[in-house]
């Protein structure tokens, strides 16, 4: 059953493929296919690294409603943007070599998680609720003084942070897709290494441990993972912060197993489906009324919301 | 054989366990007993070799757990953890087959197969094996539970409080299938478990040991250890060992 709801997934996310690379082609066709596939490229990597990231971090923290965002992912990229526009202006903003502030915004981000899941678990796993609160409250943390920060900006400046601060997917830069893809792929096949120890590490700390897993390790692989998968996404179009909730959920819906070798895959492949018909719908047949990220957010809300009210959070 | 030598807990500074130093190599079952704090589960932690003690050593039959590799250690000791949670969409079939991991790291092979059947059979979930965890009630869950650590095909088996939530028909079924497996046979085990009824510990238990504030009150076979003047002294409450149509039971003096 699993395999074959799998095996439609990887069929819905072709045809959206095709729909949207073929949908009312017109000439110049190799033009606008290149345009359209270094989109589809970006809409795919952002879409497939949140939802797998999603489904690997509820799956050591144990609680379906938690995605990676919540550790301040999104604050600390919003805060690395101001600070940027800040000490360069917006002249020095907009002529930073892209690909040096795509590198360094990806290692900034893996290096912060790194720090904070490393002196947060220093006595071990059993201190992930703290873990969670800590990226919570640093995420507060970091969007009041950016919030500041923006506060002594001009108007120009501020509405360059202002649109760094919601995902794009337009005008990403062809040499960045390819190493984000190149990260991606390399991540998520890690990951589905790691599959089968998540399956054990998803029965708890104890009963894990008592199966032989070495757990600890496997959860600080993860995370390391995670942080990985979420920077690349985020350096790449900004934050998407409910896209993966929405992936997950649909995901566990979707394809009823408990073997992430799987869940995984199922998560990123309709995370990028969702995208990247989000995309086709808002830009061929809305003719570009709204902004995606905006609705997916919104989307993702109100899941996050009816998950809330529908079960007590586990 | 399970010694613990000296074997010392702290957590933040707190001594939980004081300087435990106890042996025995009977089959049968174990009851930790002890009032609430007493440090029992720590204990049973200690001697399953996931809590490092702050001091001293555990050997299980002459290895010292400290220095067992952790997939070595499991098909040696398995633990049963109070209210384990999971959040997996699992069928009891999927969780009693986890218990056979420590075997075969995902590549099941026919005696796998067999023992997780027997397993099932043996804890009476054969009808219910294609059921959600999620959808059992309390006893079906901890059988499901107690199956897994079952079907990890150890000598020793560890079992943190499983009783604390079942009425008496399912403490009664699961102690009666602990007590016939733990007798001699070719599947014997030993079986230490946390009990608060004392009147359980007094029916089924072979042996048992008494913790108060974190020290060892007594330990030794419960005909010998377990009387009334002990367990009032352990709990601080007038209690006697009677026995009613045969079998031993705790009521108050």
């Amino acid at each position: 059953m699993a395999k074959i709801r799998f095996l439609c997934l990887i069929a819905v996310f072709f045809g959206v493929c095709a729909l949207f690379l073929l949908w009312q082609l017109r000439d110049p066709k190799a033009l606008i296919l290149s345009l359209r596939l270094t989109k589809l490229g970006a809409l795919v990597v952002v879409g497939a690294a949140v939802g797998a990231a999603t489904v690997v971090f509820q799956t050591i923290t144990a609680n379906r409603l938690l995605t990676p965002g919540i550790v301040g992912f999104d604050a600390l990229y919003i805060f690395l943007q101001t600070m940027l526009v800040m000490t360069l202006g917006g002249t020095g903003y907009a002529t930073l070599p892209q690909l040096g502030q795509f590198g360094a915004e990806i290692v900034t981000m893996v290096v912060t998680a790194l720090l904070l899941f490393g002196l947060m678990l220093r006595r071990g796993t059993e201190d992930m609720l703290r873990l969670i609160l800590t990226g919570v409250i640093l995420g507060v943390l970091l969007r009041g003084l950016a919030g500041l920060a923006q506060r002594l900006l001009d108007p120009s400046e501020f509405a360059i942070v202002q649109g760094a601060s919601f995902a794009s997917f337009g005008g990403v830069d062809k040499t960045q897709l390819w190493i984000a893809m190149v990260l991606l792929a390399v991540t998520l096949l890690f990951a589905m290494r790691l599959s089968r120890q998540l399956d054990i590490v998803a029965l708890g700390r104890t009963t894990a441990r008592s199966l032989g897993q070495e757990y600890d390790r496997v959860v600080l692989a993860s995370l390391a993972l995670v942080a990985l998968l979420v920077a690349v996404s985020t350096a790449l179009v900004g934050p998407v912060t409910f896209l993966g909730l929405l992936a997950a959920s649909l995901a566990y819906a979707f394809v009823p197993t408990w073997r992430h070798i799987y869940l995984i895959p199922a998560a990123a492949l309709i995370g990028a489906s969702i995208l990247i018909f989000g995309q086709f719908v808002f830009e061929r047949l809305l003719g570009l009324q709204s902004t995606l990220a905006v609705i997916v957010e919104f989307a993702g809300g109100l899941l996050f919301l009816a998950l809330v009210l529908r079960r007590s959070p586990r | 054989m399970i010694t613990l030598e000296n074997v010392s807990v702290e957590k933040d500074r707190t001594p939980i366990l004081t300087d435990i130093s106890l042996s025995f190599g009977e089959a049968g079952i174990t009851a930790l007993i002890g009032p609430n704090g007493a440090g029992k589960s720590t204990l049973l932690h200690s001697m399953s070799g996931l809590l490092t003690p702050t001091s001293g050593r555990v050997k299980i039959d002459g290895h010292d757990l400290a220095s067992l590799r952790a997939p070595d250690r499991a098909r040696l000791i398995s633990l049963l953890a109070q209210d384990e949670r999971v959040t997996a969409r699992l069928t009891i079939e999927d969780l009693v087959s986890f218990g056979r991991w420590p075997h075969h790291h995902g590549r099941p092979t026919a005696h796998d197969h067999e023992v997780i059947a027997e397993a099932l059979e043996t804890f009476d979930l054969i009808s219910l094996k294609s059921r959600l965890i999620a959808s059992l009630s309390g006893g079906q869950r901890q059988r499901a539970f107690i199956a897994m650590a079952w079907a990890q095909e150890t000598p020793w088996l560890l079992l943190d409080e499983p009783l604390s939530a079942l009425d008496p028909r399912h403490t009664r079924d699961i102690m009666d299938r602990l007590h016939t497996l733990s007798r001699p046979g070719p599947n014997q085990r030993s079986v230490i478990i946390v009990l608060h009824d004392l009147g359980v510990a007094a029916r089924y238990a072979d042996r048992i040991i008494a913790l108060r504030d974190g020290q060892l009150v007594t330990t030794g076979p419960k005909w010998l250890s377990m009387t009334g003047t002990m367990l009032s002294d352990l709990f601080g409450t007038g209690l006697s060992v009677a026995e009613i149509d045969g079998k031993q039971t705790v009521v108050p003096a």
